[in-house]
């Protein structure tokens, strides 16, 4: 375990430094000019100099994405107890859904704008972030609340188990594994979908990173460009190394996918 | 304590999976079915669960079991993963709001009983397959039910664990004076545990022997070799052959 355990880390990680390392000496032995390939250590250099303008856009990203993320837990799990309580329900709306996540984000984003005024970006940003990250959420939930194992739902109706006693004490906790599933891709989803509307909506109102990226590209400013997308691919991480630690944090001592892990 | 009286199921693709069973179940008795894979016995137990509602005919509750309610143990432990042991023993109690803390105490009582109190914090999958069946059987008992049904419980755990269950399944049955209508497809199993036997021909299924088991009360592994129990082995045997035959036209294997 500990040999490979550490190569594991160190095989990366140190790919990671020779590439680095190759690619500072290509800039500088090709004289590549800073507006095509910045060399990283100017990168660096942007990172740490525009250091307050990123980190008020990465906040401003963050917020976004964190808050389009919660709403569509909370939306996408919400509605899969109402598809699960009711079949007619269920295949009445479940079309929409569908329609809502297989129409390109980009596509709505301007009526979206005018809808809700261009006044208020931050939450057109956010509507369009909801849109994209919202429906992994919904399908797997719907998946994982039908999903129960039938002798168990016996066993509930044996025992004379109410509506609300088997959704919380049967369907969710079967759920649950789906759902987390689900929460993993959404997260990400909800990172590119606030990219995404920052693109088309973004403005010197709501400048978040991919806005940053926008207007460094405008201005040529390549090393800031490479800085804001070096933040955006952290925050990426971030979210999924989180997301994988609550799913492991809440399946490890029962569900299959997280068990010998040794979590 | 039931009386079922001319039961018919026909599923709705028209498949006929009971036809005309007549079954009293005397209270205190540790009544068997035994019959050929598919026979319908199992769908008998749920119909008599209120798990399916029979097409033709119907139960008869001289005694109806309505303070403990009905236990039912399936042929898999079906415990919830993602609860502790004492939580899956607790949860009749808990889906009949009986406080927590006095659902936690009888739980525990029939943990103790079944020999798993020392893993009520444990999870289902920390335990053997014959723990788990453990488990299954204190939740099924821990509501005090006066009807215990068994569909097959033992039937995917190895002989010796399978041994062992039926002693204590007996145990508790003795324990807790309960009624158990047990299904099972060993004619052996049957005969060790049943105070009777009944036998279901191939589909659709219909009772073609009722067979009173007359060997003393407290069953012992070594009566398992005696003769008396091989010849009631033999006569259940005989009458599930004939029953797979089909051929029992209103014939009745005599008890």
């Amino acid at each position: 375990m500990t040999g490979a355990g550490i190569w594991r880390w160190l095989a990366p990680l140190l790919l990671g430094v020779l590439v680095l390392a190759l690619w500072e000496w290509a800039v500088r032995a090709l004289d590549v000019p800073v507006f095509v390939l910045p060399a990283p250590s100017a990168v660096a250099r942007a990172l740490v100099a525009d250091y307050p303008l990123l980190l008020g856009s990465l906040w401003l990203t963050l917020k976004i994405t964190l808050q389009a993320f919660v709403l569509a837990l909370i939306t996408g799990v919400g509605l899969a107890v109402l598809f699960a309580q009711s079949r007619t329900l269920s295949a009445a709306l479940y079309p929409y859904a569908v329609i809502l996540q297989v129409t390109p984000v980009v596509a709505i984003a301007p009526l979206v704008i005018i809808w809700v005024g261009y006044e208020r970006v931050d939450l057109a940003l956010l509507i369009l972030a909801w849109i994209v990250a919202f429906f992994p959420i919904l399908s797997n939930a719907t998946l994982g609340l039908t999903a129960v194992d039938p002798n168990l739902r016996d066993l509930f109706r044996l025992n004379g188990a109410g509506r609300w006693q088997t959704l919380w004490r049967l369907q969710m906790p079967s759920a649950l594994p789906y759902i987390l599933a689900g929460a993993k891709v959404s997260g990400g989803l909800a990172l590119i979908g606030a990219v995404v509307a920052e693109f088309v909506a973004g403005s010197g109102t709501a400048s978040g990173l991919a806005w940053r990226i926008v207007e460094s590209g405008n201005r040529l400013n390549i090393p800031r460009l490479f800085a804001a997308l070096l933040l955006l691919s952290l925050l990426g991480i971030l979210i999924f190394a989180a997301l994988s630690w609550l799913q492991r944090r809440l399946l490890a001592r029962w569900h299959e996918s997280e068990i010998g892990r040794g979590a | 304590m039931l009386r079922i009286a001319g039961l018919d199921l026909v599923w709705p693709d028209g498949r006929k999976a009971l036809d005309g069973v007549d079954l009293t179940v005397g209270a205190g008795e540790f009544l068997s079915i035994v019959g050929p894979s598919g026979c319908g016995k199992s769908t008998l137990l749920r119909i008599v669960a209120g798990l399916i509602p029979p097409s033709a005919g119907g139960l008869d509750w001289s005694d109806a079991p309505t303070s403990g309610g009905i236990g039912f143990v399936f042929q898999e432990p079906t415990l919830m993963p993602w609860a502790k042991v004492l939580d899956n023993v607790r949860l009749p109690l808990d889906l009949a709001r009986v406080p927590r803390k006095e659902g936690g105490v009888r739980a525990m009582q029939q943990l103790e009983r079944v020999g798993l109190a020392d893993f009520s914090a444990a999870y289902p999958r920390e335990l053997s397959g014959g723990m788990r069946m453990r488990v299954a059987l204190a939740r099924a008992l821990v509501t005090r039910p006066r009807l215990l049904l068994l569909d097959e419980p033992f039937a995917a755990l190895d002989e010796i664990t399978r041994f062992k269950l039926n002693d204590d399944i007996l145990a508790l049955w003795r324990e807790a004076g309960v009624t158990a209508l047990f299904v099972t497809h060993s004619v052996f199993e049957a005969v060790y545990l049943s105070t009777r036997v009944a036998v279901m021909s191939a589909r659709p299924g219909r009772i073609v022997a009722d067979i009173a088991i007359d060997l003393q009360h407290h069953r012992q592994q070594s009566m398992r070799t005696e003769p008396a129990f091989g010849a009631l082995c033999r006569r259940v045997s005989d009458a599930r052959s004939a029953g797979m035959a089909g051929g029992m036209a209103g014939g009745e294997v005599a008890a």
